[in-house]
Formats: C-alpha cells, sequence, structure tokens
C-alpha cells in the first residue's frame, strides 16, 4: 500500500515526486517504500537520519546512481526511469548532486576552471572557447575569487572546494540540487558560509533542493518541510519548524535532543536511544524503531504502524503519535524564545 | 583574572611555542588541566588546535616542528624528555584520540590485537592485558565479544568507543580528544560526550577537548581556551565565554553555530 508522501502538498505538478520507492543491496532495504514531494523551486526539503538510514541512496536514486527495486520517481511528471537519450540527458542536466567530500569528487589533477567547465562542454552548453569565461563567472557566484580557476583543489581550503563543487553543480543551470551532507566534513565556520551561500543561490535561481544531514540543526533555516528517516522508511514528516519545535515520533526527539546547542536553558531533556540501528537486512518485527524506543508497548512489537497525519501537515508513523506530540509541544514550545511563537497547525 | 597554570593543575603549558623554521604556530603562555576536569580548546582549522595536540604528545617533531617552553605532567617536565622517556608517557599516561578512529586501527587486524599489542607494549602481562581489555571494554559499554571484529565491521561510533576503552585500561591520566566527534552522527556524537563525562566523574579523568564547534563545547567543557591564529584568545569556564564572550572572535564562533530554531525558516 502506497505511504502518502512526505514533503509538499501544494496543487499542481510537483517538481520531483517520489512514490513507494524501494531500493535494495542484496537482503539490505535500503530504501522501503518512501513517498516524498519536492515542489519547484525555491524550495527545501530536508531528509534527516543516522548513517544506515537511506537518506544518502534516496538522493542517488533521484539521480538515477542507484538501481531502483520498486516504486516510481516522476521529474516534472516524467518517469526518471523510463528516460533514454536526448531525454535522459536534459534530466542529468536537470538534476545535479554536491557530495559530502569535494575532494572525493573534484579531480585533483584538473585545474578548478577546468572542473567547473567540463560539464558545460560536455552538454555543449556554451562554446569551449567561452566555457573557461563562464567557468570564471560561477567561481564568483559562489563567492570566489574568478583567479582561483587558475589553481588545484589542494591549493584551497574545504569550504572553498565545496563552493567549486557547487559551482561545477550550477553550471549546467539545474533546477534540482541533491545536497547531500554538504558541510559534515566542515567546521562550522565554513559551515555557516556554505549554508548562506545555499540560502543566497536558493532566492536567486529558484532552486529546489533535497537537503541531506544527519544533523536537525541545519535544516531550520534552509528547508520549508523535513522528512526524519530510519531504517530505510519515513517516520515522520512535516513543516521544519513545526518538526523542531514539536516532534511527534520519539525517533525525531531523540535526534531533536542529541544537537549539542549554546544556550543550556534551550536543551531539552536528553533522550537516550539504547543500541544502535538494527541490521535491515533482517528488522525487527512490528514498528521497526520499537527496540530502541523508549516509549514501546506490546502493540508496537507486532503491528507496524502506518505513516498517518497526526496533525495538519504532520505524517507520522508511530502508533502513540498523539501522545508524543503532546508531550513535546508542552515541553518545548517557549513562545519567548527569539519573539517568534511556534504554533503546531 | 586567576592563573589557569597554577602549580595543582594535572597538565600544565607554560610559554609554549611550536614553531616551523622561524615562523611560530602556537604560542601559549599558560594552560592547564586540573585532575577531572574537561577542558575545550576551540578554534577554526589552521588555529593552531592540533599543533598544541602533538606538542604534548611530544610528537611535534614528525611534522618537522620545533617546541620550546614547557608541558609538565603532575609536575614532571617533558619537554626535555628522550623519546624513550616518552613513550612511556604518551600513551599510557597521556592517550589520545582523534577524529577519524578507524585511522587508529589497521584494518587488516582485529581490534582486540591492536589494544592487546599497546597493553602489553605498556608492560602489561598477556593475562592482564586480556582482562584490562574486557573490562575496558565494559566501561565504555561495549561488549568484549567486538574486540574479534576487525575496523570495517564496526561502526565510528564503537570504534571510537574502543579507542578511548584503550585509554581506559591504561589508566591514562590525560585524554587528549582531538574532533573526537566531528566525523559522527549526532546521536553518537551525544554518546560519546556522555561517556567522557563518564570518565572524567568516574576515573577522574582529565580531557582536553578540541573542536571547533562551540555547540558541543557547551554541552560537555568546564572550561574552554579560544584559540586564533596559535594564540589562546580568551580562557574561562565555559558557561561565562558562551554567553558573554570578551573576544569578538568568539563570538564570531558562536554565531557560526547552526541554531535549532531560528523561528523565521527560509
Amino acid at each position: 500500500m502506497t505511504q502518502p508522501p512526505a514533503g509538499d502538498g501544494a496543487d499542481g505538478t510537483p517538481l520531483l515526486e517520489v512514490t513507494d520507492l524501494a531500493v535494495r543491496f542484496g537482503p539490505v532495504r535500503a530504501v522501503d517504500g518512501v513517498s516524498l514531494r519536492l515542489a519547484a523551486g525555491p524550495f527545501g526539503l530536508g531528509l534527516v537520519g543516522e548513517s544506515g538510514s537511506g537518506k544518502s541512496t534516496i538522493g542517488r536514486a533521484v539521480l538515477r546512481l542507484v538501481a531502483v527495486a520498486g516504486g516510481h520517481i516522476r521529474f516534472e511528471g516524467k518517469d526518471v526511469a523510463a528516460l533514454r537519450g536526448p531525454a535522459l540527458k536534459q534530466y542529468r542536466r536537470a538534476a545535479q548532486i554536491v557530495f559530502q567530500d569535494p575532494d572525493n569528487s573534484l579531480d585533483p589533477r584538473m585545474r578548478v576552471g577546468a572542473s567547473v567547465a567540463e560539464p558545460l562542454n560536455a552538454h555543449r552548453i556554451v562554446g569551449r572557447r567561452s566555457a573557461a569565461g563562464r567557468a570564471r563567472e560561477l567561481l564568483a557566484e559562489v563567492g570566489l575569487d574568478p583567479e582561483f580557476a587558475g589553481r588545484y583543489p589542494h591549493q584551497l581550503s574545504g569550504g572553498q572546494r565545496q563552493r567549486v563543487a557547487i559551482a561545477r553543480a550550477l553550471s549546467v543551470e539545474p533546477r534540482l540540487l541533491v545536497l547531500d551532507e554538504p558541510t559534515s566534513a566542515l567546521d562550522v565556520k565554513a559551515q555557516a558560509r556554505i549554508l548562506a551561500l545555499i540560502a543566497r543561490l536558493r532566492a536567486d535561481r529558484s532552486l529546489a533542493y533535497l537537503l541531506i544531514t544527519h544533523n536537525l540543526g541545519i535544516v531550520s533555516e534552509l528547508c520549508e518541510r523535513t522528512a526524519v528517516l530510519y531504517l530505510g522508511r519515513v517516520v515522520e514528516s512535516g513543516a521544519t519548524s513545526e518538526l523542531l519545535s514539536a516532534p511527534a515520533h520519539p525517533y525525531t526527539q531523540a535526534l531533536r535532543s542529541a544537537v549539542p546547542e549554546i544556550d543550556a536553558a534551550a536543551r531539552p531533556a536528553r533522550v537516550v536511544l539504547p543500541g544502535d540501528p538494527p541490521d535491515a537486512s533482517s528488522p525487527p518485527p512490528g514498528c521497526v524503531f520499537h527496540p530502541r524506543c523508549p516509549l514501546a508497548v506490546d502493540r508496537c512489537k507486532t503491528e507496524v504502524p502506518r505513516l498517518r497525519a497526526a496533525a495538519p501537515g504532520r505524517l507520522v508513523a508511530c502508533h502513540r503519535a498523539e501522545e508524543v506530540l503532546a508531550a513535546s509541544a508542552r515541553g518545548t514550545l517557549d513562545p519567548g524564545r527569539d519573539g517568534q511563537p511556534q504554533g503546531t497547525g | 583574572m586567576p592563573s589557569d597554570a597554577s602549580p595543582g593543575l594535572r597538565l600544565s603549558i607554560t610559554n609554549l611555542q611550536v614553531s616551523f623554521g622561524e615562523r611560530p604556530v602556537v604560542r601559549i603562555a599558560e594552560f592547564g588541566l586540573a585532575e577531572a576536569e574537561i577542558v575545550g580548546l576551540a578554534g577554526d582549522s589552521g588555529s593552531g588546535k592540533s599543533m598544541t595536540t602533538l606538542a604534548v604528545l611530544g610528537l611535534a617533531h614528525t611534522v618537522g616542528a620545533r617546541v620550546s617552553g614547557s608541558i609538565r605532567l603532575d609536575g614532571t617536565e617533558l619537554t626535555g624528555l628522550s623519546q624513550r622517556e616518552l613513550r612511556e608517557v604518551r600513551g599510557r599516561r597521556i592517550a589520545a584520540i582523534f577524529q577519524s578512529p578507524a585511522m587508529a586501527f589497521s584494518p587488516v587486524f582485529q581490534v582486540g590485537s591492536v589494544v592487546h599489542r599497546a597493553l602489553r607494549l605498556h608492560g602489561m602481562s598477556k593475562a592482564e592485558a586480556t582482562g584490562a581489555a574486557a573490562r575496558a571494554m565494559r566501561q565504555v559499554l561495549l561488549s568484549p565479544a567486538l574486540l574479534d571484529r576487525y575496523p570495517s565491521q564496526l561502526s565510528g561510533g564503537q570504534l571510537q568507543r574502543v579507542a578511548i576503552a584503550l585509554a581506559v585500561a591504561l589508566r591514562a591520566e590525560v585524554l587528549l580528544a582531538d574532533e573526537p566527534t566531528s566525523a559522527l552522527d549526532v546521536t553518537v556524537q551525544a554518546e560519546v560526550l556522555e561517556l567522557l563525562r563518564e570518565l572524567r566523574d568516574r576515573e577522574g579523568m582529565s580531557v582536553l577537548f578540541i573542536s571547533h564547534d562551540l555547540a558541543v563545547v557547551a554541552e560537555l567543557c568546564d572550561r574552554v581556551a579560544i584559540m586564533q591564529d596559535g594564540r589562546i584568545v580568551e580562557q574561562g569556564p565555559t558557561g561565562q565565554v558562551v554567553t558573554a564572550p570578551a573576544s569578538p572572535y568568539t563570538a564570531e564562533l558562536l554565531a557560526a553555530v547552526p541554531r535549532l530554531q531560528a523561528g523565521t525558516g527560509p
């Protein structure tokens, strides 16, 4: 049975629609029935979860970088799996990815300008001679000195290399970006600058993106909506500010409480999850989260919770979602903070 | 401001200078760790945090740096010691964990054999080493059975715990933790931070926690020193430094931490 999609529920055709996606690696169900919807830009959907939650695999499946075992991915209404020839090439242009580690995505023997110009040549977007000039413009757009075009990746800092990777992705004027942990390899100051760059680009270029991260802390300023993944499934999704201020799934609560905060008063009580995520090749029966869930009851051990609306715009796969939502709304809703009261509806 | 490097400190650094040729990359007047205290050393990439760690471990020369000044462990001067004498200190009395725990283990050996070998090198008999390794694993909340696994069969969080277990087994007095959670999931990071707190409280371990992330430092550390361009620009109790930073650089680092509830959204 198809689960309702996490993400934007806007009218009309969404830019990207993922329906009941399944990806298997041998016996491992890396992605197991995920539905997502992404409106045309400017729009951000956060995919949040731990290592092994399937978040990166979803991003790769969207770009056709891994084989899909079930479900559909539609881009502007067209089935991505069915694309061939020129239509596929068009799609490769429209959807781009930025990886966590620019060291692995940039050729160390290629000058930065050539790396940025390569997709321009491959897609014959501009002539070979004007590609170099376009590459310099792109470097300037991501906040780098155009003179960097003559340098090699190792002569740049990690944050600068990530800007180059972003410039390269932008070179073909994509409408959809998959940002796979784009700041996890950076220090906090470099991270803050990259996040600010993404915010500027989304406005300037009307970008839509999937922002993949293990840190709930970085989705709040960049993503209208967020989906929380556990063991290849969406366990909760909703408007980011609402989901952060009042999680309705105990796993979201745990993730939320694990984010370090400077302000001691803002720290919610730590929800400690015992053990590690289970083996995805033999998931536990019932709710896959139940062995680590502090709220699990007998029903959770046998009955798989369906993803259902627990509040307007909020989908949760938990038998006790209403209780969790009520408790976290009491516990962390503080209208005094930032002078921005946050509702749950 | 009271002197931080008073004689009661377990690890004390005075007038430390680490240089490459004529260029000093670390200049610390006074800094130290008391018993059962977690002190943060925070700053950007290139601020000199990791060079300070290398100097304390007596390894700065391996990257071509020269060290002058004083580094004392319980009153014993470390800077003048020979490499042979330093080996007695390094690893056993001062242990270290790093950002990538996988690099602390060889992919072709079971993690237990690496732990065992280190314990034997520091003077334990075979039986003592086996017992100490198993006990230490339980202390870091891991099953001793994991010692039979290869690094690729453990998660990053588990490997980091094994590295910490080694320090526990050797009853290290000081643990240098250089960005030990930067590569981990936030949930796993929270567990490692909790473990460090327990070791401070239960074992009286002193921890030098190096990080670029002031939010993590704020959650964990009793005191913090902020490093910029090789110098400590500010130090004090963590609560005080993060709520009322005296240095504009500290304020910059604080501003870079993402806020969970910025309120406005995109």
